[in-house]
């Protein structure tokens, strides 16, 4: 039984679309990502300040976002997508270079990417599609649906970024497997994807992207070069020990052995400064928005709803896995952030922008209310 | 009605559908979340110590700590060699905005040459930008304040101080106490072979010469070690530990710096040996060799051109005349021949020879001239050795031959090494058939036999050895190994060097010594005796023996005129002698290099030298006794 107060509360909550449990564990998450970035950054206080306003903004948008009106969102999701490619084929046409990879769009007011728009739109463009029929979608409709995925998916390998190729390609087939794509192709689209790697390898892979993967196998084998980051990343998750080194006293970030701390790396960090026992902590408040976000998912009425918060859900899950697979070398080194944790402001907006959509389908008024 | 049921069990079968998904979905999260723990278990807990170790491995660094080497005194306490701080300019380019607008304005604050931005430039390049490195070496103390003063507008320009070894008396105890230089691959490779090359990892210099390097183990001491944290570009973060070096061990020595730099100029542009000595226990008061050359060349680095000066010179310079120079002995083992030939019984201390001024070997046509031309008349041994009679050892020399000579001698350490404290030290030559033998191949001849009567022909020795073997005669028998090391100070302790004596030489009849010292005392004090003039007026007592050496054998009947032949070919002059005569407390021993006569000469330089031992302020001969000298016919010897 819920007292008046916690009622009040849950009022209060709901009017502004925010979804207590998610909202409290992402800002503990901002929360460790400042106390991690200050330690990362050599107790860089400017840099942690940029963080702050980061994390301020991502807020917002989620924010902003939970108040929009679903219906909204639904319509504007083939839209979206539409504005999304036209703005990728831009990128390919007249991009900005940066680490030899093409990601960036000058529009003259603002450089933005858009990779990072694509990875709400195609979940959403690829949910709205299935959802124009019922569940489990047909066959024509599954193509359709990897036709839109397809796409963006080979023009951001392009660019080339593989990381988000690949995360914007699983956030579109989340949507088919919750929709209830057949396990029989699911089987197929395996085979396929085990036969595709090959292709992958000696096609469509650039010469970094090949010695990414060699140096994941056996990072020893290069330890000057490009095994250097995960054997640095590795020792200092391993020296950190069970209980860690303690906040601040990280040797391997805070004498600067380990690249890309404050970033790709800063996991590594966090494991070397709180041991074990902070990363299992970490694991549970991910471990609990994940869940928390695919409850959202199942409370939702529409199909849309349901298909889109959780395909978000796990593609937050899939940055995850991607990220601390890597530093910890049991994935290769692609350039994804920690969520919410790194030191960033693009793919911080952008998850926060996902987690106000999932807000906005929590509190989204119910069609048959329970209680 | 119908499209509208359709459309509920559709809800409710798509939630049920979605739901199992979603259930599956969830299951792989947990499952994945347990590899990536089970990985970090794997990491952080089973191989935990591994990766610590790693850890310490990137950021500590033992850092090798140089010990200060140990001081070098004189008997008195006075420094012989010091480590000094030599102040230098250096720079931090990592540190410097504008390195080449810096090294312009330093260039003209302090003016030095452009050759010394280049050099900067060299050594930076090996550099890493945040290390410093030398601009200049030594700045004066007026450039050093120079800089100090406007510091603030030099931004990673630092006046450093290092610790460079000094000599204060510089050239004049050179070849005795030698010289450290920074450590080349040579020296690097004997000190792996020793298993010595951890212990230098952190020092520049080592010994290279004399007691700098003969003592090296004791002057260097024991490395020290810092643990220190560092970034990844090898900056030190902090210091974790400190094992400080072990200093090297301060040497007292025997030498007296004010004999040997009174010894040093006595030879004024001579070039030749001084020796000082205790016959009792071989301890070296004195020691000179010259020409000499600045050891603080090498201690700062020597640059190849004063190197090549050195090595090109033709007076030798690096040699150490004392222990390395072969000289022939000349007249002054007289007295060593005299009690072989008493000893032998081929003479005793009254039979007499007459001398006219030549010796003939029995059926050859070779006359063996006395330096007196009109020779000695009647002489025995006694005016033999006070007149430095040369007919006379022509005669003992030849019907003793040359295998009891060379046995004889030997036992007085001629012809092997002393063994004195320095490795630079030469066995000369105390020729035997055997050795000419050995040596040329050829037949050893009684001609000379005789010559080796007067020190000549193949006997060379060293200034060393003839302080030795002066020493035996000094002490009745007893042969002292030569030593400079007086102790060696642990802490506070001083441990006393170790007195060592070879086997003593012991006559079937002892009174022969004081045959040979009774002789060697006349030539002193008797009107006849070639040092008479030379210790005229003498506030103690001494005894010795001049020699006048021939670098070149002269005509059979050429007159030798110094004034005529070349300098090189001029005679070396040559005095052995100790002092006070009945109790020898000092030995003396002078060579200088184609000089003159013994007489004339040496004789002199061994009176102000024993002057000065016995404390006259002011030797009391000076320009008198020079000025008599001058008067004195030129080859007496």
């Amino acid at each position: 039984m819920q007292t008046s107060q916690e009622r009040q509360r849950h009022k209060w909550l709901s009017r502004f679309h925010i979804d207590g449990p998610l909202f409290l564990a992402l800002l503990v998450l901002a929360l460790l990502s400042l106390v991690t970035v200050y330690s990362a950054s050599g107790q860089d206080l400017a840099m942690t300040e940029r963080q702050v306003v980061r994390i301020g903004l991502a807020f917002v948008a989620m924010l902003v976002v939970a108040q929009v009106p679903l219906s909204l969102v639904e319509r504007w999701s083939l839209p979206i997508f539409a504005v999304g490619i036209v703005l990728l084929l831009g990128v390919l046409l007249f991009g900005e270079s940066s680490k030899g990879a093409q990601r960036w769009l000058n529009l003259g007011a603002a450089t933005i990417q858009p990779s990072e728009i694509m990875k709400l739109a195609v979940p959403m463009a690829v949910a709205w599609f299935i959802a124009q029929q019922g569940l489990p979608p047909t066959k024509t409709r599954l193509a359709g649906a990897f036709l839109l995925l397809l796409i963006p998916t080979l023009m951001i390998a392009k660019q080339p970024d593989l990381g988000t190729s690949l995360l914007i390609a699983s956030a579109g087939i989340f949507v088919l497997f919750l929709a209830g794509m057949s396990w029989r192709l699911i089987t197929l689209f395996g085979v396929a994807i085990g036969a595709f790697i090959p292709v992958l390898w000696f096609f469509l892979m650039h010469g970094y992207q090949r010695q990414r993967v060699l140096t994941f196998l056996d990072p020893e084998r290069d330890p000057l070069g490009s095994g250097y980051q995960i054997i640095q990343s590795k020792i200092a998750i391993g020296s950190g020990g069970i209980e860690g080194k303690g906040w601040l006293q990280g040797t391997q970030s805070q004498l600067e052995f380990l690249p890309e701390r404050h970033t790709d790396f800063i996991f590594s960090v966090f494991s070397e400064e709180f041991g074990l026992i902070g990363v299992i902590g970490l694991f549970l408040l991910y471990g609990f928005i994940i869940f928390r976000g695919m409850i959202l998912a199942m409370r939702a009425q529409k199909v849309y709803h349901k298909l889109l918060a959780g395909s978000l859900t796990l593609t937050f899950f899939v940055y995850v896995l991607v990220n601390i697979g890597m530093v910890s070398g049991l994935l290769p080194v692609v350039g994804v952030p920690l969520p919410l944790v790194s030191y960033g402001g693009t793919s911080m907006v952008t998850l926060m922008t996902g987690f106000g959509l999932l807000m906005a389908i929590a509190t989204h008024k119910r069609l048959v209310m329970h209680d | 009605m119908k499209h509208k049921r359709i459309t509920i069990r559709d809800n409710y079968a798509e939630a049920a559908l979605f739901a199992r998904r979603v259930f599956v979905s969830l299951l792989v999260v947990v499952v994945t979340f347990g590899v990536l723990l089970l990985n970090m278990y794997h990491l952080q807990v089973v191989e935990h110590q591994q990766f610590q170790t790693r850890s310490n491995d990137n950021r500590i660094k033992v850092v090798p700590l140089a010990p200060n080497r140990g001081i070098i005194y004189d008997r008195d306490g006075r420094i012989l060699a010091e480590n000094r701080p030599v102040l230098s300019l250096e720079i931090t380019p990592e540190q410097v905005e504008d390195l080449d607008a810096t090294l312009a304005r330093l260039q003209q604050l302090l003016e030095f040459d452009a050759s010394v931005i280049e050099d900067f430039h060299e050594t930076r390049r090996r550099e890493r930008r945040f290390n410093q490195v030398i601009l200049l070496d030594r700045l004066t103390e007026q450039q050093a304040a120079r800089v100090a003063v406007r510091q603030h507008d030099f931004p990673g320009v630092s006046i450093e101080a290092r610790l460079v070894r000094h000599y204060p008396y510089g050239e004049a105890i050179t070849h005795a106490l030698g010289y450290v230089a920074k450590i080349n691959r040579t020296d690097l490779n004997k000190l792996t072979e020793q298993g010595l090359a951890a212990n230098y990892a952190a020092t520049r210099v080592i010994g290279k010469l004399g007691v700098e390097r003969f003592y090296e183990e004791q002057l260097h001491g024991s490395i020290g070690y810092q643990q220190v944290e560092v970034d990844i570009r090898g900056r030190n973060i902090r210091t974790l530990s400190v094992q400080p070096p072990v200093p090297g061990q301060d040497l007292h020595l025997e030498l007296d710096a004010e004999l040997q730099q009174f010894a040093y100029d006595l030879l004024g542009q001579d070039r030749g040996s001084i020796i000082l000595m205790d016959p009792r226990d071989g301890a070296i008061l004195a020691m000179v060799s010259k020409p000499s050359y600045d050891p603080n060349w090498f201690a700062q680095g020597i640059s190849y051109a004063q190197y090549q000066s050195l090595l090109n010179s033709t007076h030798s310079p690096l040699l150490n005349r004392s222990t390395q120079g072969g000289y022939p002995p000349a007249s002054t083992i007289k007295a060593h021949l005299a009690i072989t030939a008493l000893e032998q019984d081929i003479i005793t201390p009254n039979s007499r020879i007459w001398d006219p001024g030549w010796f003939m070997i029995e059926g050859v046509d070779h006359r063996y001239r006395d330096w007196l031309a009109w020779g000695h008349g009647w002489v025995n041994v006694t005016d033999a050795i006070v007149e430095s009679c040369d007919t006379f050892y022509y005669d003992i020399a030849l019907k003793m031959g040359i295998n009891v000579i060379h046995d004889d001698m030997v036992r007085y350490g001629f012809g092997e090494r002393t063994g004195i404290d320095i490795a630079e030290e030469s066995a000369a030559v105390m020729p035997s058939p055997g050795w000419k033998r050995a040596r040329f191949n050829q037949p050893w001849y009684a001609g000379e036999t005789v010559s080796i009567g007067i020190g000549q022909s193949f006997w060379t020795t060293t200034p060393m050895q003839l302080a030795v073997a002066t020493s035996v005669l000094a002490n009745r028998g007893e042969r002292p190994v030569p030593r400079l090391l007086e102790s060696i100070a642990e802490g506070p302790v001083r441990i006393p060097a170790v007195v060592e004596q070879r086997e003593p030489v012991v006559l079937k009849h002892a009174n022969n010594w004081e045959v040979a010292h009774q002789a060697l005392t006349k030539v002193i004090t008797s009107p006849k005796g070639t040092a008479r003039r030379a210790f005229q007026g003498a506030s103690y007592t001494s005894a010795g023996k001049t020699g006048t050496a021939q670098v070149r054998s002269i005509g059979q009947d050429e007159e030798y005129n110094a004034e005529e032949i070349a300098e090189k070919y001029r005679d070396n002059a040559m005095y052995v002698g100790y002092a006070p005569a009945e109790n020898p407390e000092v030995v003396v021993v002078i060579a200088v290099e184609n000089a003159g006569g013994g007489s004339s000469i040496a004789a002199p330089m061994a009176r102000q030298l024993l002057d000065a031992y016995f404390a006259d302020p002011a030797p009391t001969g000076g320009l008198e006794s020079v000025l008599a000298i001058l008067e004195e016919p030129a080859d007496a010897n």
